[in-house]
């Protein structure tokens, strides 16, 4: 339970203080700051946080698929993998990782897909990238990995348009896009965001059976904490641009040890029980703008826990004993944790 | 979708009827006979054309005799050129308005699309603005402009300063391709791609630098929305190219929203552009046209427009069965 989580396995990726901002009318802001976290080989990483906290730019920053000319990367910034960093790497060794090494899922299965090309060919297309097989092989895979994500009748549907498939059958499709040349990351950005709970339900559980049998590490992004409480190994929080706690999922739920982290758990509905009829606590406030963050720790302004040092000086990310880190000058102890519980 | 091409059709027939009638009622407002003769025709020359095109008829008698010889385009004889019916003069106009009209929005078409696929992938920075700005000051200033320092910076001046180089002629046209006439008898194919130089090109390129300011702007707006969608995205992080997404994953999308945009064009290649054909004296379909007109040339017109109502009715037919071509969600049923 309190294994550390980190060293287990050598990282198949290595990020280490991205940097990412972006040119804008208002001048240049920066969306994420120092992002350091290391992915295991077939680890399920969740990474958590309100909308704008940098989650897809973290993820689109690693692929580098973001607009290149408005984009800056800090200079330090490094992606490392498979020996090598990403972040200096040419756009003819990126487009080679992209789709092969590294693909990647989006939250709108309704608009990913090109709407004017058959799902045979958007499958094969990945294929007639990063692969030598001939036409019919491509065309046998294609089939091979519709079956593999559970469409039915995968022989037929390679034939048809996206317009003809439902929601969670494009997902299936994106994920079956994704997997077709076996990239050792999958990185899917609120794969379930825009399903139904049932079928949001049977995407998941697609998913943690295609990393056992292709033995894929997952970057999952989500705003949903029960998302990764049904299937990642450990969970990043972001806020503002920033990781401010790492640590198992077990950890997470439990033994939150950030404010932000603690205040989001209190966030979820629960059924029953001595809340029913009480209403939801919820953060108060807002995620500061980019253009104007505080001085202190970024989430001073809404943290219950708030003392003098926490709005002059910023925490650093510090690694404990057992592999969490959390960004807090006061982390809450298990106690702490409990006592707040208790005044709820 | 033939089903679907003979029901469209059949449900513009009473379409067209109804442009006829009024086509034929307007015409008759004012006498077709006296706009043509003038004031003091003798009885005999009023009572020779009014036979000759019906006209003493009652109006049902006439409306249900043209329509029935539309099909083999039997509009009569022309009043001004006697001796030649209408359907020769339309065929006749056919070549020289195709032979400069077809190049023409070939050209705008590829050139504008290129053009804006650039102009979008670059869109905000200086090659961007720069192509726009060309595109405002292209489609600002007007058409007459263009033909004036075309003919005049084209084929005026290089003739006058007796340049080796002076490839184009003022205006007139001549034939460049199809069958003539041999010296005792019979007739052979012909093929001058020079002549089509001296006659056309020049009409070709002041048509394509009009064209292109309006079309590279629609075109670009139509690509600019094309670059935020998601499956540009979706591309990228497959491993394709640049290239591959502009020219592939773009391009289709935005065929439909241009093939809209062309096809609204389409019956220019039938009516040839009237100004370019007037100032470069063309003897296509819009100057012989327009020469009718002024001609009071009654049964001309009549033809003429009868013809050109079924061209923009086909069009329209034709534009649906494309969409249903390059967009799998149009389903024509």
């Amino acid at each position: 339970m309190n294994a550390p989580t980190n060293s287990t396995a050598a990282p198949v990726l290595s990020v280490r203080n991205l940097t990412t901002s972006f040119r804008t009318d208002m001048g240049i802001v920066t969306a994420i700051d120092g992002v350091s976290f290391d992915l295991a080989a077939g680890e399920t990483l969740g990474i958590v946080g309100e909308s704008g906290c940098g989650k897809t730019v973290t993820s689109k920053s690693i692929m580098r698929l973001l607009p290149e000319h408005l984009t800056i990367y800090g200079p330090d910034s490094e992606v490392l993998f498979e020996g090598s960093d990403l972040m200096k790497a040419n756009e003819r060794t990126m487009r080679r990782v992209r789709g092969d090494k590294i693909a990647m899922i989006f939250q709108e299965p309704m608009t990913s897909l090109n709407p004017v090309f058959r799902i045979g060919w958007q499958l094969e297309e990945a294929l007639k990238y990063h692969t030598d097989l001939n036409r019919s092989e491509r065309r046998e895979r294609a089939i091979e990995m519709l079956r593999l994500v559970e469409i039915p009748n995968p022989e037929h549907r390679v034939r048809e348009y996206p317009h003809q498939l439902s929601g969670g059958m494009r997902q299936r499709v994106m994920i079956a896009i994704a997997l077709c040349c076996e990239p050792s990351i999958l990185i899917a950005d609120e794969p379930t965001t825009a399903l139904d709970v049932t079928i949001q339900a049977q995407i998941l559980d697609l998913m943690a059976s295609l990393k056992k049998k292709l033995n894929t590490a997952i970057m999952l992004i989500t705003h949903d904490l029960g998302v990764i409480a049904q299937v990642c190994d450990r969970v990043l929080v972001m806020y503002a641009g920033r990781v401010i706690e790492d640590a198992s999922v077990h950890d997470i739920f439990y033994r939150p040890q950030h404010p932000y982290t603690q205040a989001l758990l209190e966030s979820i509905p629960r059924s029953g029980g001595k809340e029913r009829g009480k209403r939801l606590p919820t953060i108060e406030g807002m995620v500061p703008s980019l253009h104007e963050l505080p001085s202190g720790c970024r989430f001073s302004e809404r943290c219950r826990y708030c003392e003098d040092r926490c709005v002059q000086e910023e925490p650093d990310l510090l690694r404990a004993e057992d592999g969490r880190r959390v960004r807090c000058h006061f982390p809450l102890s298990t106690d702490r944790t409990a006592a707040a519980r208790g005044e709820t | 979708m033939w089903a679907y091409v003979l029901r469209k059709l059949l449900y513009n027939i009473p379409v067209y009827f109804g442009i006829i009638l009024l086509m034929m009622a307007a015409l008759r407002v004012n006498d077709p006979v006296n706009n043509y003769l003038g004031k003091h025709p003798t009885p005999e020359q009023r009572l020779a054309l009014e036979k000759d095109m019906g006209l003493d008829q009652p109006f049902i008698v006439q409306y249900v005799r043209f329509i029935v010889h539309i099909p083999l385009l039997d509009f009569g004889d022309s009043w001004k050129y006697e001796g030649t019916t209408v359907r020769e003069r339309l065929i006749r106009a056919v070549p020289p308005s195709l032979s400069f009209t077809v190049p023409t929005l070939l050209a705008a078409a590829m050139i504008s699309i290129v053009v804006s696929l650039v102009s979008a992938y670059y869109r905000g920075r200086p090659v961007d603005k720069t192509l726009m700005i060309l595109a405002v000051l292209g489609m600002s200033v007007s058409y007459l402009v263009y033909i004036i320092l075309g003919q005049f910076f084209g084929a005026f001046w290089p003739r006058e300063a007796q340049w080796s180089l002076a490839p184009f002629a003022i205006s007139g046209y001549e034939p460049w391709i199809g069958m003539k006439d041999v010296e005792g008898g019979g007739s052979a194919f012909f093929f001058s791609p020079t002549t089509w130089v001296t006659y056309c090109l020049l009409p070709v390129i002041v048509g394509v630098i009009v064209a292109m300011g309006y079309d590279t702007r629609f075109y670009r707006a139509v690509m600019v929305e094309e670059c935020t969608r998601d499956y540009i995205i979706t591309a990228l992080a497959k491993g394709a190219t640049k290239r591959k997404i502009m020219f592939v994953h773009m391009l289709k999308n935005a065929l439909i929203p241009i093939v809209t945009r062309v096809m609204t064009t389409l019956p220019f290649l039938i009516t040839g552009s009237i100004l370019l054909e007037m100032f470069f004296n063309i003897p296509g379909m819009g100057k012989t046209l327009i020469t009718a007109i002024n001609d009071n040339d009654f049964p001309m017109i009549q033809g003429f427009v009868a013809v050109f109502a079924a061209v923009m009715i086909l069009t329209i037919i034709l534009t649906d069965v494309i969409y249903a071509l390059v967009d799998p969600r149009v389903r024509l049923s």
